[in-house]
């Protein structure tokens, strides 16, 4: 590759900013902290969250139930788990299509600058832009039904134009750098020089916002769920978990401050860690430590 | 010095006690409501929403006859009646003295535009079926009206106490919705939609005066924020009180009482008939068999309810305690499903509307229907979702519902009702039902149906939903059951 990027350097570099970024790492162990609960769910989980043990509801926290449990006697701990799985895949593919669909529009954007199509595509994403999120995923989950795949589809479809404007943006600016100038000379087409050129120097702002982004898409799933339209039972979700213990904050705390603090922690740990990536990626920062 | 101190103190606490408490003194002929719907209209006679009738019900509007809070049926705007011998005419005998609220003298003439209005044509009525053996209403005299039917009908004098029959003006029946006018101990005062209504005493009410100056019905639809209403003292009784967990907290309290009473809500897994594999009645009473009751009533009402296994009210005298029937039995029913050919079960919907019986009972039948072998899709709907795909649209496989009308175990009879049970032997027992009088006839009759049905195994009976609310301590005259849709006031006063 003739453009090493601007901002690439050794990986152990790298690996050291990271390391001594104590936000960045705050950010990443409570990260891992949710994603390795999700990916052990899978394997194992204390007790089955679809049984339910009416006999057994509302248990303070023991050492048999370290999260106690829930109304119908579920054990919160499990539940917990398991709906870092649901939050964490929801929100993952809402970033993913995000990305997948907002980044190429943004860098065609940003290639054809000033044409018919750059107007169109922005204006578009503008339009979307323009709905508050939430408002628009609950129409839609309320047309298309409630459930996980609409959610997903919900706040993905607002995950496009963030994407697409900080695409185009990014990608507006390394146009007129030299070497981009240097592939056009070369004869390379828009579409390579793209891909080759533009995306692989605007991946630390992508992988930025995608981290935000994340812990966007898990409050919104929250969100959705809360008021009934996201995931729907018998699965676990963080948000429905509040919504259904609501009434009984003062009888059995546990049953809500638990899941409550799973959606600050994660959300919070998302947000250090993209924080933390930004000041890791931005070379202007790095020279000045 | 020190002493004053102690004065200003005092001084202190007396300013912040009265401060936080200026219901103390004003309450004492004015009530706050606590209620979770908020009517659509206030017309009873033109809407089935239970909200309207629960607001207007005996406190507006009057019938000719009315319920009491044990479920009888007394005179009303009737005074006395008498029946021929053939049982098909109605003699009413109306009380005299009685105006309508804007003044206008109650006659014969407002009882004959009353019932003639339920079965005309372009009637908005929601209980019309009731009321379809009326024949004619004849004006006798300003005081007596004669009310004749096509056929015998036992149970005429209970159906005018509904809130669906009640009399209106034929002057003002075209804007009872915004603005009623009955005859009633109340008038309407004021209704800020979305907030509250103010119903104020009638000072010309032709029985015993209200003891109240004012009622106030506070609408609030969040279980939390009702919870927090009733512990401010904003809302004087709120009934029923939508989640059942607080009440332990307010039965804690010594400025409340939690009263338990009965209602009419038989609270059933209704399953589409004419769906398959529900059209199979063994698959149905393998659905009966799988559900555990006691753990739902457990689980999502925190034991209140009472099981049952028809679809009847236990404290009616005429109920046949059928819960044996569908025992709590998972073998059995896998072995029934085994039978009907689905031994390796199946997938069908549970559409759930907002109550928590129904939403919290729904998760536990899904988890009870698990177990047999039966997946369950659940869809949580809002109100107006549901009346639309599963009351009218029928496209639904399952859905939990508390059916709260007094006496209805005649929409078996309809086959086109949203559970689709066409059953010629059933219409049979509810037609032979409908033109007999003889109580003990109707007794045996009542209980044929009850069978009858519980052998279809129509639907999964699950309980009769309580009648569990709070009302401050000193609040006495509420009704503690509930054999309509009413929040009867008429009677309600403070105590010193």
């Amino acid at each position: 590759m003739s453009d090493m990027s601007l901002n690439s350097r050794p990986a152990s570099g790298l690996l050291g900013s990271a390391l001594r970024s104590p936000s960045f790492m705050i950010g990443f162990l409570l990260t891992l902290l949710f994603v390795l609960a999700a990916v052990i769910s899978f394997f194992w989980v204390p007790y089955d969250v679809t049984v339910l043990n009416i006999p057994n509801k509302l248990k303070a926290p023991s050492l048999e139930h370290w999260f106690g449990t829930d109304i119908f006697g579920r054990d919160i701990f499990s539940m917990i788990m398991v709906g870092a799985r649901v939050s964490i895949a929801v929100a993952l593919v809402a970033v993913g299509i995000g990305i997948v669909a907002g980044v190429p529009l943004g860098l065609l954007a940003a290639a054809r600058h000033g044409s018919l199509l750059d107007e169109v595509i922005m204006r578009g994403n503008d339009l979307v832009f323009a709905f508050p999120a939430l408002l628009i995923a609950i129409m839609i989950t309320a047309v298309f039904g409630p459930g996980a795949i609409n959610a997903i589809i919900a706040i993905g479809i607002f995950n496009i134009p963030v994407f697409a404007r900080l695409a185009r943006g990014a990608a507006l600016s390394l146009w007129t750098r030299d070497y981009v100038l240097a592939a056009r000379v070369a004869g390379k087409g828009q579409a390579r020089i793209s891909a080759e050129h533009i995306l692989p120097n605007i991946l630390n702002l992508l992988i930025v916002q995608g981290t935000i982004q994340f812990s966007l898409g898990i409050l919104a799933e929250a969100g959705l769920a809360f008021v009934g339209l996201g995931t729907q039972p018998p699965l676990p979700s963080w948000g429905r978990m509040l919504a259904e213990h609501q009434t009984l904050y003062a009888l059995a705390p546990q049953t809500v401050i638990f899941p409550g603090l799973a959606i600050v922690l994660t959300v919070l740990g998302l947000n250090l860690m993209g924080d933390g990536l930004r000041d890791i990626f931005d070379p202007r920062l790095r020279r000045a430590r | 010095m020190q002493s004053h101190i102690r004065t200003f103190a005092i001084a202190g606490v007396l300013a912040v006690s009265t401060a936080l408490t200026p219901a103390a003194f004003a309450a004492d002929t004015e009530v706050t409501l606590g209620a979770q719907l908020e009517p659509p209209n206030l017309d009873p006679t033109g809407g089935a929403a239970a909200a309207i009738d629960e607001v207007t019900y005996s406190n507006v509007f009057e019938g000719l006859t009315r319920f009491t809070s044990d479920g009888s049926v007394v005179p009303g705007l009737a005074e006395s009646w008498e029946i021929s011998d053939d049982g098909k005419v109605y003699t009413f005998k109306l009380r005299e003295g009685v105006k309508f609220h804007d003044g206008s003298d109650f006659t014969a003439e407002d009882v004959k535009f009353s019932l003639d209005r339920i079965n005309a044509e372009e009637s908005t009525n929601a209980q019309k079926a009731l009321y379809a053996d009326i024949e004619s209403v004849e004006v006798v005299d300003p005081s007596t009206v004669k009310v004749t039917l096509s056929k015998p009908n036992g149970s005429i004098l209970f159906n005018l106490a509904w809130g669906d029959a009640v009399i209106v003006a034929p002057e003002t029946a075209a804007t009872n919705a915004t603005n009623p006018v009955g005859t009633g101990a109340f008038k309407f005062d004021d209704w800020v939609e979305g907030d509250h209504i103010d119903l104020v005493k009638n000072p010309d009410y032709w029985g015993e005066p209200a003891k109240l100056e004012k009622v106030t019905f506070k609408f609030i639809s969040d279980p939390n924020a009702a919870f927090a209403a009733v512990m401010a003292g904003d809302v004087d009784s709120f009934m029923p009180f939508p989640a059942p967990e607080n009440l332990a907290q307010f039965e804690a309290d010594p400025r409340f009482n939690v009263v338990v009473g009965s209602t009419e809500g038989e609270t059933i897994l209704s399953t589409n008939n004419k769906q398959p594999p529900f059209d199979n009645p063994k698959v149905r009473e393998a659905l009966a068999h799988a559900i555990d009751r006691s753990a739902i009533i457990d689980g999502a009402m925190f034991g209140y309810g009472t099981p049952i296994g028809t679809h009847f009210a236990p404290h009616n005298p005429a109920y046949v305690d059928l819960t044996s029937q569908s025992d709590y039995d998972p073998e059995m029913a896998k072995k029934l499903l085994a039978e009907a050919g689905f031994a390796d079960g199946f997938t069908t919907t549970l559409k759930l509307p907002p109550p928590s019986y129904a939403r919290r009972g729904g998760e536990i039948i899904a988890a009870q229907l698990r177990d047999v072998g039966i997946e369950t899709e659940i869809s949580n709907l809002e109100w107006a979702q549901w009346l639309e795909q599963v009351f009218k649209g029928k496209d639904y496989g399952l859905t939990i519902v508390s059916h709260t009308e007094p006496m209805d175990i005649g929409i078996y009879a309809r086959p086109d009702y949203y559970f689709q049970y066409d059953s010629p032997e059933f219409q049979k027992i509810m037609e032979d039902l409908n033109n007999t009088t003889d109580p003990a006839k109707r007794t045996e009759l009542l209980q044929a149906a009850q069978k009858k049905i519980a052998d279809d195994y129509v639907n999964g009976y699950l309980f009769q939903l309580a009648n569990t609310g709070v009302v401050n301590a000193k609040l006495k005259g509420i009704w503690p059951n509930r054999p309509t849709q009413a929040n009867d006031m008429t009677s309600v006063y403070w105590e010193d």
